[in-house]
């Protein structure tokens, strides 16, 4: 580190430590930012990211390790030093309280006091500076996610930081609303604001900074530049083995009969929160995967209560399988006649977490073994029937378990959910569900679940992938439909599409509000 | 500042410890108490924790104390296995009584014990009914069960006063207000021993407990109605997602609970009392929901939260008769000694951490 004193270094932080209980989350974990610099911070989930910007924002107290900014040691007990010292944060779950204004949500994050009046004059003015278009006087739940964003890095620049934090900011954004965001973070590192950027996207890592240190089970293993490195790189430092690329076969000589039809389905809303589902039609072979792209909360869980069988149909011509309408079975009946879902939610949704994993199994087998018993047989049917199939699926999916038979709880994330994969395909269902399939699951994990719907569809399935990673629809989908705000697009074969196509589709009618503030 | 992290694993070292450690604690403070309010520490807590044990007779006392006790207790077990809060088992207990106690009165010469057992039947019924009020308002209308449930504990008890100074008044009571007697048919008898003759007032109702937990334990552990039930209480969208009504179980466990409630109710007073009057129940539906989540929500357990709590009060109705201590002091002792068994099983699922700095 001869050259030290030729870097303008804003931040350092040094052999920091940070456990909880037994595991330890940050170990010796080395950062250097520079002033100007958008620094990437890439690892697995669980790796340690969010820890060590917690650190740094004051939220959570390291054991061990000091931070220094310009060079002086300091120490950073709270948010409010942390936002007194020039460093801002926004989060990957906003903090902003829905039923206030924009403009009183940064009111109440200022440490300095300021009129109401000036307060709207400073923040318009920032929102032109920065292209943040924002109406400071709406409500915020009324904002789509990207506009919430928007507030809250308005809310930050309100500081005028030195170092802006944002921890996977581009998750619940469109390609087009991440092409915007990059170039305002691009603008804010050219003016002298540093940007630590938290993500596991490695092309966006890639694209926007110029340097990035990997993190891995809690240490810092490199810190490397972003120009002169590849995806493959990238990955294969944070996951510490190759990694093995998806096998598509595309000969596929099986007969593409319609598997499941769904026809002029409607279902309004009934939450105060949910979406309504309007008139969507679809249709799937088998042997095919169809992606459903879109942003989270626009009808995807509707429409997976709806496949599932969690919720009924209105009528009963809504769904078909086979030709058969379904449209009033129970998720038992379509369960039994080849439906599986996998829903998005895997501890308390998919699973039980403080039950064993037989009586996980039990939860979804239970039907199977009320077939020829007698009527105290079924009474007395429990989750000890399950032992053998649940063995059989925690050997054949690779789950790795801590002690035989764990709670489900027990399991990390992907490894849960092996299991639940393994326990729908163990009911070899003719028609199989996704809902975010590889969410924060670590990419070793995350391939072999790809791979499992690619010889699902191979050996004659039918697949519906509804997910919000675009990576992950275009590497599997035969053909593509977005939902959005309730309703389903046209769908288009994977060939036909391209990403800033489904990214405009994501975002509805994003394109002509941002001409509307634009000409405000 | 105090921070609970949760154990992996319940210590096993401290469900042995936890309990023995909040009977020395509750001690401790009993001690401090009652030499602060000028009685006398040591002769208290005799009477408190020994005397109930001192003779055979009030021994079987305590099991006869925890008979409503534990039956009422079961049946909110389900309720709150499955996060139905069942708050009214007080109203159910008294309807049920009540429904019974008429039936019976309409055979004022009948002697056949088939009487009782019709009126098992028939307070089952009556607490379900009073349970099924909630029960309809909740899967139909989603209204809170917690407030219905309780505020009928409210009307049941007007209604009961009402019944038993109106119609069913005895023109014999001399203006109290009580119900004839009950017919023989209807009353419970005592057991009575070869070579011992009766052992206080243990009566044949305590058999309904010896079939009740085993059978209660089978349901829970080993049938899917209880997995179902287990499945809502812990992940209400896993129910759904294996396909389990929760309108349905809400209904059941609602309906058990306010039926096992009346069915304690027609124990204890054909056991006890042997006629209706306003007072039948003395608090038994809610003291048993302490029992319940002290019993933690097992059917064994329950059993034993049961005969704890029964021996207190009866150990604290001594205290009040032989030396004049207020109701209100044993009942601070009860609570303290509650906080600590509560306290001492919160030990045994988290660490506790101190740390003096901010």
């Amino acid at each position: 580190m001869g050259n030290k004193k030729e870097l303008d270094i804003l931040l350092e932080a040094i052999k920091i430590n940070k456990q909880f209980g037994s595991f330890i989350a940050n170990q010796d974990i080395d950062i250097c930012i520079e002033r100007g610099e958008i620094h990437a911070l890439l690892g697995e989930n669980g790796a340690g990211k969010s820890t060590l910007v917690k650190i740094l924002y004051g939220i959570l107290k390291p054991e061990s390790g000091t931070i220094k900014i310009n060079n002086e040691e300091i120490t950073i007990s709270s948010p409010n030093v942390a936002r007194k010292n020039g460093i801002g944060m926004v989060f990957q779950h906003f903090s902003l309280f829905p039923a206030l204004t924009v403009a009183e949500n940064i009111l109440i994050a200022l440490d300095q006091k300021i009129k109401f009046k000036d307060l709207i004059l400073r923040i318009k003015e920032l929102s032109t500076e920065w292209e943040l278009f924002i109406d400071p006087l709406k409500i915020v739940s009324e904002l789509s996610v990207g506009e919430q964003q928007r507030v809250e890095i308005i809310r930050c620049l309100m500081q005028n930081p030195k170092l802006l934090i944002m921890d996977e900011p581009t998750s619940v954004l469109t390609p087009q609303e991440i092409e915007n965001l990059f170039k305002i973070l691009k603008r804010l590192a050219s003016s002298g604001c540093s940007i630590l950027y938290i993500s596991h996207k490695l092309e966006e890592i890639i694209e926007l900074a110029n340097k990035v240190t990997i993190l891995k089970s809690g240490k810092s293993i490199a810190t490397i530049d972003a120009k002169n490195t590849t995806t493959k790189y990238l990955a294969e430092t944070m996951v510490g083995k190759e990694i093995t690329t998806l096998k598509k076969v595309q000969s596929k000589n099986l007969s593409k009969g319609i598997a499941l039809e769904i026809r002029n389905l409607n279902k309004a809303n009934t939450s105060d929160f949910g979406i309504s589902l309007t008139n969507i039609n679809v249709t799937v072979n088998y042997g095919e995967i169809l992606g459903i792209a879109g942003i989270a909360g626009n009808g995807q869980t509707e429409l997976m209560e709806i496949l599932s069988g969690e919720t009924i149909c209105d009528k009963e011509d809504q769904i078909f399988l086979d030709g058969v309408p379904i449209g009033f079975e129970d998720i038992t009946k379509r369960r039994k006649l080849g439906i599986e879902t996998i829903p998005e939610e895997r501890t308390l949704h998919a699973t039980v977490p403080n039950l064993k994993i037989n009586e996980n199994t039990f939860l979804t087998y239970f039907p199977k073994y009320n077939q020829n018993r007698s009527f105290i047989g079924k009474i007395l049917n429990n989750p000890e029937n399950s032992l053998v199939e649940s063995e059989q699926i925690i050997k054949e999916n690779d789950v790795r378990c801590p002690e035989p038979n764990p709670m489900a709880s027990q399991l990390s994330g992907g490894n849960l959910q092996k299991f639940i994969l393994g326990r729908s395909l163990a009911n070899n269902p003719k028609v199989a569900i996704f809902s975010q399939p590889t969410w924060g699951v670590d990419i070793g994990a995350a391939t072999t679940i790809r791979q499992k719907l690619l010889n699902l569809s191979q050996t004659g399935k039918a697949v519906i992938l509804i997910s919000q990673d675009l990576e992950e629809i275009f590497q599997l989908s035969d053909k593509i439909a977005v939902l959005n705000n309730g309703n389903l697009s046209e769908v288009l074969s994977a060939n036909d599409i391209s990403a800033a196509n489904v990214g405009l589709l994501m975002g509805g009618n994003s394109k002509s509000q941002n001409d509307q503030e634009e000409s405000k | 500042m105090i921070t609970f992290t949760p154990r992996d694993k319940v210590s096993n070292y401290w469900t042995l410890i936890g309990p023995i450690l909040s009977i020395i604690l509750t001690v401790i403070f009993g001690l401090l108490i009652f030499t602060f309010l000028g009685f006398d520490p040591a002769e208290t807590l005799y009477q408190i924790f020994i005397s109930p044990f001192s003779r055979i007779d009030r021994v079987s006392d305590i099991f006869v104390k925890a008979c409503p006790l534990i039956i009422v207790g079961i049946g909110l077990m389900f309720c709150f296995k499955a996060n139905v809060w069942n708050i009214g088992a007080e109203g159910q207990f008294i309807m049920g009584t009540l429904l019974a106690g008429a039936f019976a009165l309409l055979f004022p010469n009948v002697e056949t014990k088939l009487l009782i057992i019709c009126m098992l039947f028939i307070g089952f019924i009556g607490g379900a009914l009073w349970a099924f009020i909630p029960a309809i308002l909740k899967t139909r209308l989603n209204v809170n069960e917690i407030l219905v449930s309780l505020m009928l504990v409210y009307v049941a008890m007007l209604f009961i006063d009402f019944i038993v100074r109106g119609p069913l008044r005895d023109p014999m009571s001399f203006g109290f207000p009580l119900s004839k007697p009950y017919p023989e048919g209807a009353l419970i008898n005592k057991i009575s021993f070869p070579g011992i003759g009766y052992l206080g007032q243990l009566h044949y109702g305590i058999l309904f407990i010896i079939f009740l937990i085993p059978l209660t334990w089978i349901f829970i552990n080993k049938t899917l109605g209880g997995f179902k039930i287990n499945v809502l209480g812990s992940a209400p969208k896993a129910a759904r997602f294996a396909g389990f009504s929760k309108d349905k179980i809400t209904m059941t466990v609602l309906l058990l609970s306010g039926g096992l409630a009346g069915v304690a109710g027609v124990i204890e007073v054909s056991a006890n009392i042997g006629q209706l009057q306003p007072e039948v129940s003395f608090g038994y539906g809610f003291t048993a929901i302490i029992v319940a989540f002290l019993g933690r929500l097992s059917p064994v357990g329950i059993l034993f939260a049961g005969v704890i709590i029964a021996t207190v009060k009866l150990g604290a109705d001594n205290a009040q008769m032989t030396m004049g201590i207020p109701k209100v002091v044993t009942g601070l002792f009860e609570g303290i000694l509650l906080f600590f068994l509560l306290t001492g099983e919160t030990l045994q699922k988290y660490k506790i951490k101190w740390s003096w700095n901010k």
